[in-house]
């Protein structure tokens, strides 16, 4: 730490010296190289006669610039390096060099191109780095040639030149990249007027909208397509056309509104595939790849986002001490460089002047005791209600589910009664959160606090509305199960009497096939699972939209024209515009996402809905925040809550991804529908095709792999893994704790010695003032350090170049405290040891000294 | 604007991306929105011209930051410290500014910012200038001079780690490096 900032104190130093000095060198220097090239050239002429101790001296010089590293030091050298540097590369050609020389040259170079690759990081001016950028890359490219002098000269040059087209390589890849992230406007248009919160949605949308491409690609590209083109056309097999009953309804607007008809029985839906093992004259493995894509979406969703919530952990160093910092974060980084829009610049002001009031508040309260009692009860109740609440509405929807059953078995039902459940999931959806919100607001939680119980509540609700919802449909799975069985016997003895019949005419032609809209069918559970999936992804695209329309949209424009004729201000009173919801519409976004993630595998087309519907929504809601969003009253930034978002979404792909292991797991295939009908299980495909498609010992290592002897080891070995890590990590904590600490003994040990270094002699001083601690002794020192301590300031122009010292207190300490860096024992232990017996006598006059002109610079006294 | 690609030359712009942050685009942008800056005559050498501050604060991007005197202050080269700006020092902040710049550059910069007074050191007027840029124009919502203290001695508390009673560079970086909303909200993007 100590070494960091003296690094940084030089650095500042020098930037400081030379600001001034800065500029004119820079156009000097300018004229300076031309003038050097110049030289260099008529050198050339006569460089023959004494060019090694040209270069000698050159070389001298740029070891010493180099190690020195100092800014300063490199700017008055420049000028003449450059002159000497150009002029002796045109001998070094001739010249050949000692290996000594070669290795040291080497090891400049390298460090010039490190210096070029890291320049980008220095807080430097442009024109300096222009300036250093150039000189080391004409260093580089002179001394380059030199190096690789005999046998492996070429291989070194062309080396060089590959490296430097890889890197022009990566930046236009990187331009390329960069140029091809979509929406970069849009979002960065809402920044400036809603700020960073408001964008981090869509910039989480466009995340989404970016990994469900992938996921399109892969289900679109892998099984979809395939099938379309190489598969056995629509109305080949029983299980690719509809049955007679529903051919006469199968275009109705209204049938295939609800995913049946035409719909129903095509590649969208799993029940459309064949369990042929090959298709075309790709010989496709169809159900290999059926079962490889349903995996891999889980596969790549998971670790797409365990790697972004990886890298949103690394960027935010921070974790551990997350409180320390309140006052200081909330002080320095609250402001949001992003806001360009004066409005929201004046609600930004109002919310950090309120964060400060508040956390002043909070600061002051938090010693105060209150009726605990009453808060504790209310707050007992609100959570009461609540879960009554998650009770009531889990129950309604299990009714709902069970009720449908019961409908799907009548006919001719209503519009109502078929969508009953997307409808009633849809209300509760729209109607709980603020429920919890009235209530939460029993609980009087801080903010903060409060927006992640409320978050965490209607995360609850939607969870506890997808699983009940997902029971139901298990039961509804167990019922067309049992139901298959029968059906099952009846095509057998369907297809056998046809058989039987058409084989008992005895004519040689081949009897005409049973048409496959009469075969009778089994119910088909996958389908029906996937087709509920769909139906519930939009219907919640609909509400959505119409929520939007309805309650952002409408609003603003009742608001904005009504207000001319309405007794009261509706702008500023009751209806008012809306204000962006952006938990609300990112848990929206990570249900959607979990509901598409547990449905793909059932129906592969509901990704393509997906990505139809992020496409939509990123246009349609920039556009609605835009027209009729105001910003809020509050803002606030959102990134903290980054991983929290990706949390939730890992935590929701890890739910849905249990319901679909299930399934895939332990209930069987139907028997006529599906790419893996007529296998015990969904995942035989595979031990199918290891045993037909690859060798021996492929099948054999498998068999080994899957052992259980082999696999809790490993379990068990990944569990001491992470055991190891955390007890790590935990280790690296507590280290960094204490080192913490010890750097702020370190400092409060230099305090006291400067302290005592300020009396002519230090060891008297301390006895002094452990035998009188309150006398005239303590004077003397206390207006030498106010001299000191006015110095600085008082006479900032003048005093410029001593800036870096300023960080340290006074000059005279920089230099001091420089030779005193090891400290000797007598005075590392000295004040200490004084320090617990008396608490005072390190510090001469901690009292009736008032803080002064500069009261921030207390010496680090008495602030217990 | 079509031409400004051209305007800058090939080696200088490949420089410039060695040397920032910001990718080709992002600088010929950045060109762009310059020299619209400047009057039409001095268009054509627009990087060796210097734009005045009042020019450089009507940028929408700027318009509404409580530090924009600070920051042309602390990005301008100029010799009479009157905060106009180069195409350089615009392609500076910029790149201080951009998404993929380092925590430690942004951080070093935002010292210099909020150092009012360029003595390499926060202390309390600083802190206290500070607070009032964030706390905006509006005299209802200054903070009273009492709780401006409480603030102030808190902030002290938490991040004046060798308890001088300022802050200086390292124990600035040291704590905003900790915040996990710095690098992403001391951002501007053109």
């Amino acid at each position: 730490e100590d070494k960091e900032e003296d690094e940084s104190k030089e650095e500042d130093n020098g930037s400081q010296q030379n600001r001034v000095s800065r500029r004119k060198n820079y156009q000097r220097k300018n004229r300076n190289g031309k003038k050097a090239r110049e030289e260099g050239s008529q050198k050339k002429d006569r460089g023959k006669t004494a060019p090694n101790k040209d270069q000698k001296e050159s070389e001298n010089k740029e070891k010493k610039t180099t190690k020195r590293g100092k800014e300063g030091e490199n700017k008055h050298m420049k000028g003449r390096k450059s002159s000497t540097s150009s002029a002796s590369s045109n001998s070094s050609d001739e010249e050949s060099l000692s290996e000594e020389e070669l290795a040291m040259l080497k090891e400049q170079v390298e460090q010039k191109k490190k210096l070029i690759s890291t320049m980008r990081n220095k807080p430097w001016r442009m024109v300096k780095k222009l300036s250093v950028l150039r000189e080391a890359q004409d260093f580089v490219e002179k001394f380059e040639g030199a190096l690789g002098k005999g046998k492996g000269k070429k291989l070194y040059a062309y080396k060089m030149m590959m490296a430097k087209k890889w890197v022009k390589f990566k930046r236009d890849f990187e331009n390329f990249k960069t140029q091809c992230i979509p929406w970069e406007m849009k979002i960065k248009e809402v920044e400036s007027h809603f700020g960073s919160s408001v964008a981090s949605y869509f910039i989480f949308l466009r995340w989404m909208y970016g990994v469900n491409l992938v996921l399109f690609g892969l289900i679109f590209g892998l099984v979809i397509i395939p099938e379309v083109l190489m598969g056995m056309p629509y109305g080949s097999l029983p299980r690719k056309t509809v049955p007679r009953a529903e051919q006469a309804t199968a275009m109705d607007f209204s049938v295939l509104w609800d995913f049946e008809g035409y719909i129903k029985y095509s590649a969208l839906f799993y029940g459309y595939y064949n369990n042929q093992r090959t298709i075309g004259w790709l010989k496709y493995r169809l159900p290999m790849a059926y079962f490889m894509v349903g995996i891999s979406v889980f596969g790549y969703s998971l670790m797409v986002v365990i790697r972004s919530m990886a890298r949103n952990a690394n960027e935010s160093t921070a974790d551990g001490d997350d409180d320390n910092f309140i006052f200081s974060w909330k002080m320095f980084t609250s402001w949001d460089y992003l806001i360009g829009n004066p409005e929201t610049a004046d609600n930004k002001f109002a919310s950090i002047t309120t964060s400060f009031k508040e956390s002043i508040v909070d600061e002051q309260e938090s010693n105060k005791d209150e009726n605990i009692h009453l808060r504790r009860f209310l707050r007992v109740l609100a959570n009461v209600l609540i879960i009554c609440c998650l009770c009531g509405s889990g129950y309604l929807i299990y009714f709902v589910v069970k009720r449908s059953q019961t409908f799907s078995k009548m006919q001719n039902v209503g519009w109502y009664e078929r969508n009953e459940v997307e409808i009633v999931m849809s209300l509760l959806g729209m109607f709980c959160p603020p429920l919890f919100e009235t209530i939460a607001a029993l609980e009087n939680y801080h903010p903060r606090i409060g927006l992640k119980w409320q978050l965490g509540r209607i995360f609850a609700l939607f969870l506890g509305n997808l699983y009940t919802f997902l029971l139901a449909l298990m039961d509804d799975v167990n019922e067309k199960l049992a139901e298959e069985d029968v059906v099952k016997n009846i095509t057998h003895w369907t297809l056998l009497g046809h058989h039987n019949s058409s084989a008992g005419n005895d004519s040689t032609v081949t009897p005409a096939p049973l048409d496959p809209a009469d075969v009778p069918r089994g119910p088909c559970w996958e389908t029906t699972v996937g087709i509920e999936f769909v139906r519930l992804t939009v219907s919640d695209i609909l509400v959505t939209y119409i929520t939007i329309l309805v309650g952002d949209f409408i609003r603003a424009c009742f608001v904005r024209f009504v207000n001319y004729c309405w007794c009261w201000d509706l702008e500023a009173g009751f209806p008012s515009y809306a204000e962006f919801d952006i938990s609300g519409n990112v848990l929206g976004l990570v249900f959607n996402q979990g509901m598409i993630w547990m449905g793909s595998f059932y129906a592969p087309g509901l990704v393509g809905i997906n990505v139809l519907r992020l496409l939509t929504s990123m246009y349609f809601q920039c556009w609605a925040v835009m027209s009729s969003n105001v910003p809020h009253a509050r803002v606030f930034k959102a990134s903290k809550s980054n991983n929290f978002y990706m949390g939730l979404l890992l935590l929701i792909l890890f739910l849905s991804l249990l319901p679909v292991a299930y399934t895939i797991m332990s209930l069987p295939p139907s028997f006529d529908c599906g790419p893996f009908s007529g296998k015990k299980r969904m995942y035989d495909v595979i031990q199918e095709t290891i045993e037909l498609d690859f060798p021996l010992f492929v099948a054999k290592i498998f068999s080994y792999l899957a052992n259980p002897g082999l696999i809790i080891p490993a379990i068990l070995l990944m569990v001491l893994t992470i055991y190891y890590l955390n007890a790590v990590s935990k280790a690296y904590q507590r280290a960094n704790a204490e080192l913490k600490k010890k750097m702020q003994m370190q400092r409060e040990e230099e305090k006291n010695k400067r302290n005592n270094k300020a009396s002519t002699n230090p060891m008297l001083q301390d006895l002094e003032d452990l035998l009188t601690p309150s006398t005239k002794t303590e004077s003397p020192p206390k207006q030498a350090e106010d001299k000191k301590i006015e110095s600085p300031n008082g006479s900032s122009p003048a005093r410029k170049p001593g800036r870096g010292e300023a960080l340290a207190g006074s000059p005279m300490v920089g230099g001091r405290g420089a030779a005193f860096t090891p400290p000797s024992p007598v005075f590392v232990t000295q004040p200490w040891t004084l320090g617990i017996r008396a608490p005072y006598s390190g510090q001469p006059r901690p009292w009736g000294h008032p803080l002064g002109p500069v009261p921030g610079r207390g010496r680090g006294q008495p602030r217990y | 604007m079509g031409g400004s690609a051209s305007l800058i030359p090939r080696d200088l712009l490949s420089e410039y991306q060695e040397l920032t942050f910001l990718s080709k685009q992002e600088i010929l942008l950045a060109y762009k929105r310059f020299s619209e800056l400047l009057p039409k005559e001095e268009r054509e050498n627009a990087c060796s011209v210097r734009v005045p501050k009042s020019q450089i604060l009507t940028l929408p991007e700027l318009r509404a930051n409580p530090f924009q005197q600070r920051i042309c202050h602390v990005f301008s080269t100029s010799e009479i410290e009157d905060g106009s700006m180069s195409f350089e020092d615009f392609l500076d902040m910029l790149s201080v500014f951009s998404d993929s710049a380092t925590s430690d550059i942004k951080s070093y910069y935002a010292f210099r910012i909020f150092d009012f007074d360029n003595d390499g050191i926060l202390d309390r007027k600083d802190l206290e200038q500070l607070v009032n840029c964030l706390t905006g124009q509006g005299e209802g919502s200054r903070l009273s001079s009492a709780e401006m203290d409480q603030l102030i001695q808190n902030i002290l508390e938490e991040s004046d780690i060798d308890k001088d009673g300022t802050i200086n560079l390292a124990e600035f970086q040291h704590v905003v490096s900790r915040s996990p909303d710095f690098a992403s909200s001391f951002k501007i993007v053109l």
